[in-house]
Formats: C-alpha cells, structure tokens, sequence
C-alpha cells in the first residue's frame, strides 16, 4: 500500500464543561489519525460526546486539553478545510436550491460565473437540475439533503464532518441517501469523519470505525472494515451484503456494551 | 396546472369554493350597507338623537365641503405624514437597537427589565412628557407615535431574532462567516416574516401615537378634527374623520400586507 497523507490529527484531547452545576469531563485522551481518502466512522453510546469531538474539530469549541491538526496545521478556529454536514439540512427557506448551495461560497466571497456553473453542474449531477429554482419546502427530505451535501462539497473541504447526517430522515430515504452520500464521498475522494448511532450506516460506509466509551469519552476500540464487496461498483447498501458484515456488527454491538436501565 | 385535465368534479369543487367567497364578500358588503342605512333611518325618524349621534347623509354632506374648500387634504395630509414619519422612524430604531441587543449578550442581559417595564407601560402616558420636552408639533407628535411603536418593535425582533435554530448559525460558523455575516445571511432574512407582522402592528401603533399627540397639542391634523369636533359637539365632524381614519389606516394596512406578498415567496 502506498504512503497515505495524514489529513487529521488528534492529539491527548480532552475538553471540560463548566455549569453553574459543576464541571462536566466530555471527553478524555482522544487520539487518532485521518488518512486523505478514509471514511472514519464514530459511534458510541447516546450523549457521550461525539458531537462535542467534532465541534472541536470543526474549530467551533476550544479543547480544554490537547490539539487537532488539519493538513499539519493547528485547528484555532472554524476554517475552509471542513465541512460540516448536520442532522437535519438547514436549507434557508428563503432562498432557492441554488442558492442555498452558493451560500458557503458567498461567505468566503467566492461567487463568480466559474463557481456558479460548478455549481449547476453539481445540481445537475446529483439529480437536483430541475429543482435550483425551487425553494426547500418544495423538495423531499432526501433531496434536501443532498442539496445540503452539494452546498458542503462546492467549498471543496479537506476534510467532511458528518455529525449524524441522516438520523433526521425516514428509514427508506435513510437507506437510499446514506448510499448516494457514500457513492458520492468515495467518487470525489473525500476524506471524511461520520458520527452516527446507527451501527449498520457506520460498518457500510466506514474504511475504519472508532468506539468511543461512555462520557467521558475514551477511545474503545477501533476497527478497521474491509468487506468483501467488490463485484462491480462499490455501494454502501451492497456492502451490507458482504459475509463479514454480520462479523463487524456484532464486533461493536458487543463493545459498545449496551445497557438498557 | 394545465386546464385539460381536470375532472368535472374539480371544477365542481372550484366553483363553491369561488361561490363560498363571493358570498362572505356580499355579506361583508351587506353588513356595512346594511347598517349606514338603519343609522340613516332610524336618525330621520328620530329613534336616535341625531344631534348624539349624526347620521351618514349628513356626514356625507361635510366630507363633500371638506373635500371642496381642501379642508380635509390639508388635515389628511398633516396625520398621514406624522404617522408615516412616526412609523418609519419607530420601527427603524426598534430593528436598530434589536441588533444591538442580539449583538451584545450583556446588554441584552442589562436591558431587559427596562424594557419589560416599558412595553407594559401604555406609552401613551409619556405623550404629555413628550411634548414638553421635545416641543408641541409635528415634532412632538411624532415622537409620541415613536413612542408607542418602538419597544414593540425591539420585543418582537429581538425574540424573532434569538429564536433561529443554533444549528443555522453554527453553519455559518463552519464556513468561516463573521458576526455580520450571520446577522446579513441568516438573522435578517430569518426575522422578515417577524418583521412583517411588527409592521401590521405598527401602523395602527404610530396611528395612535399620532392621534393622542394630536389631541393634546395640535392645531391642524385628523385628532385634531376629532378633539376640535368633540368641544362644538359637531358629531358629524367626529364621525367622519372617524371613518377617513379608519380607510386610510386600513388601506396602509393592506399596503404592508401586499409589500409581504412581494417580499416573502418562500413562505406559505
């Protein structure tokens, strides 16, 4: 295999909340690598700190202790090598699709004739050419989200963090987004970092998969996914097929040592 | 939609809907008619003391007059004005400082209970004050009518403006965008359907600030008219700027009403 770019770095992180009810230790000595490419999934139990590991990453929370890395540099504030992807897809409704997609681009005053077509492009790539002119309450969930994902990708992040992207969607949209996503992610060879708590998306999606442990948060385990899923183009619904998959999902089930109180 | 298509039963459909609405028009229509004619009959045979009340075919008689001598421009005109300056001025200033509150936490924080004493307070209690202070004319009027519709304004923008999904500006966030690049991107056009209704509510706001001022100090101007109309007991003189009020009030209502349509696609 040939020598892979570091794109993340987390180091010895560990980040404190302070309430008027006392101190609350989120998470606790974190430390992994993303390589250029990899789709890394997180997933551990409910309210253990996955959302505060990518605010941080993203830039958007300081860590208490510890530092992240994007391309070598230091993370000291949001910055144009991440996209963010959230549950639910905050399209401003009072903007079109095309619009809303332009929007990360408009912050960064990027908006031209060369961006705009790039733009279209997407649109028309990703199924949402007859929709640019549509404004979000006119389109399905699903479409929506894509859409989320072109305004995302056209800001050619280094690095998506995609913080339960799909959890606010119906099961079948569910299925059949988390699949187009994935296709889309690997055909622009994009790095990116998916949190979910839905075991099955992060084995199908993920090159590896981090196991966090209850708040505080610590590393697991983590696990590096190789299906056999190989016949023709690669998919993420296919790969639920593979043989091992069964293997891997009962693997985190059981480390993830869930108790219903 | 194409008009090929669609079924007999539709077309059934949309004509009682159109039915439904022309019959709520004619009986909106009816009521008003209705009623000027009962005033009107009853004051000619004297069930009512038209002296008390006037009735629509004198008040008819003196809109004419007015409208002749230019009477009635002349005082429309003065009213309109204040209002219009008093409403612009008052709502400019209540965004204003609402961005500020959004702006600085603290002195969100710091101001708050001013301005819930304030919006509790009926303003029209400061127009004496007022008119003391900043003098009695157009200049006291309108600040008067300011009065009255700024702290709605800063209320109702303000809670309009921290009630956006945190998620929306954390988006911005991930792209880099600055504190004014959230209040420009997201925060503005989020509160316009907010904004829109504090303007219904203003209209009427600085229409009374206006009129109250006029009452106190003015010498020209539709309170006046009333205040003026109220001291000769010329109850026609009353009534009918009662009712000039009351269309031009409501036809600036409608004004901001077809500014939404124009200005709020999106929203439904």
């Amino acid at each position: 295999m040939d020598k892979k770019t570091k794109i993340v770095e987390v180091k010895n992180l560990g980040m404190i909340y302070h309430t008027l009810s006392g101190e609350t230790e989120a998470i606790k000595d974190i430390n992994f690598e993303i390589y250029e490419g990899e789709i890394v999934g997180i997933v551990g139990p409910s309210g253990c700190g996955k959302s505060t590991l990518l605010s941080i990453i993203a830039g958007l929370l300081s860590p208490t202790r510890g530092k992240v890395l994007i391309n070598g540099k230091k993370v000291e504030g949001p910055s144009k090598d991440i996209g963010y992807m959230f549950q639910k897809d905050h399209l401003f409704e009072w903007r079109t699709i095309l619009e809303n997609v332009l929007l990360g681009l408009e912050i960064h005053s990027k908006v031209d004739r060369d961006s705009k077509e790039i733009a279209e492009h997407m649109l028309d790539t990703y199924g949402l050419k007859d929709f640019k002119n549509n404004y979000p309450r006119q389109l399905s969930g699903g479409m929506r989200q894509r859409a989320a994902l072109i305004r995302t990708l056209i800001v050619e992040p280094s690095l998506l963090l995609l913080d339960e992207p799909f959890s606010a969607l119906d099961y079948q949209t569910r299925l059949a987004i988390s699949d187009e996503v994935g296709i889309i992610l690997k055909n622009e060879k994009k790095t990116a970092l998916l949190v979910t708590h839905d075991i099955s998306e992060a084995i199908s999606l993920s090159d590896r998969i981090i196991i966090l442990t209850n708040r505080p948060a610590t590393i697991k385990d983590i696990i590096t996914i190789d299906l056999t899923c190989t016949d023709g183009v690669w998919s993420p619904i296919k790969c639920r097929e593979a043989p091992e998959f069964r293997h891997y999902f009962n693997k985190i089930w059981k480390e993830l040592d869930v108790h219903v109180q | 939609m194409s008009n090929r298509n669609i079924s007999k039963e539709h077309i059934m459909f949309l004509k009682q809907d159109r039915k439904r609405k022309r019959t709520i028009l004619l009986s909106q229509i009816s009521i008003l008619i209705l009623g000027l004619i009962l005033w009107e009959v009853a004051a000619r045979f004297n069930w009512i003391d038209s002296f008390l009340t006037s009735h629509p075919s004198q008040i008819w008689n003196l809109f004419m007059e007015y409208t002749k001598n230019g009477d009635l421009f002349y005082h429309v005109g003065i009213s309109v004005f204040e209002t219009v300056v008093g409403f612009l001025a008052g709502t400019i200033l209540g965004i204003v400082v609402a961005i500020g509150l959004w702006w600085s936490d603290f002195w969100a924080k710091v101001l708050a209970p001013y301005l819930v004493v304030l919006n509790s307070l009926p303003k029209t209690a400061l127009a004496p004050i007022i008119i003391i202070w900043v003098g009695a004319g157009y200049s006291g009027i309108i600040v008067t009518a300011i009065s009255v519709s700024i702290v709605v304004t800063i209320m109702n923008m303000f809670v309009s403006f921290i009630s956006i999904d945190e998620d929306k500006i954390k988006l911005l966030e991930t792209f880099g965008a600055s504190k004014f690049q959230v209040l420009k991107k997201v925060i503005l056009p989020h509160s316009v359907p907010a904004l829109m209704a504090t303007l219904k509510v203003n209209i009427g706001l600085s229409w009374v600030g206006v009129i109250v001022g006029e009452f106190l100090v003015s010498k020209a101007g539709i309170g006046y008219l009333i205040v003026y109309g109220g001291q000769v007991f010329s109850l026609d003189l009353v009534m009918m700027s009662v009712f000039i009020l009351s269309i031009i009030s409501a036809i600036m209502y409608k004004g901001i009403a077809l500014i939404e349509n124009k200005f709020v696609k999106w929203h439904d």
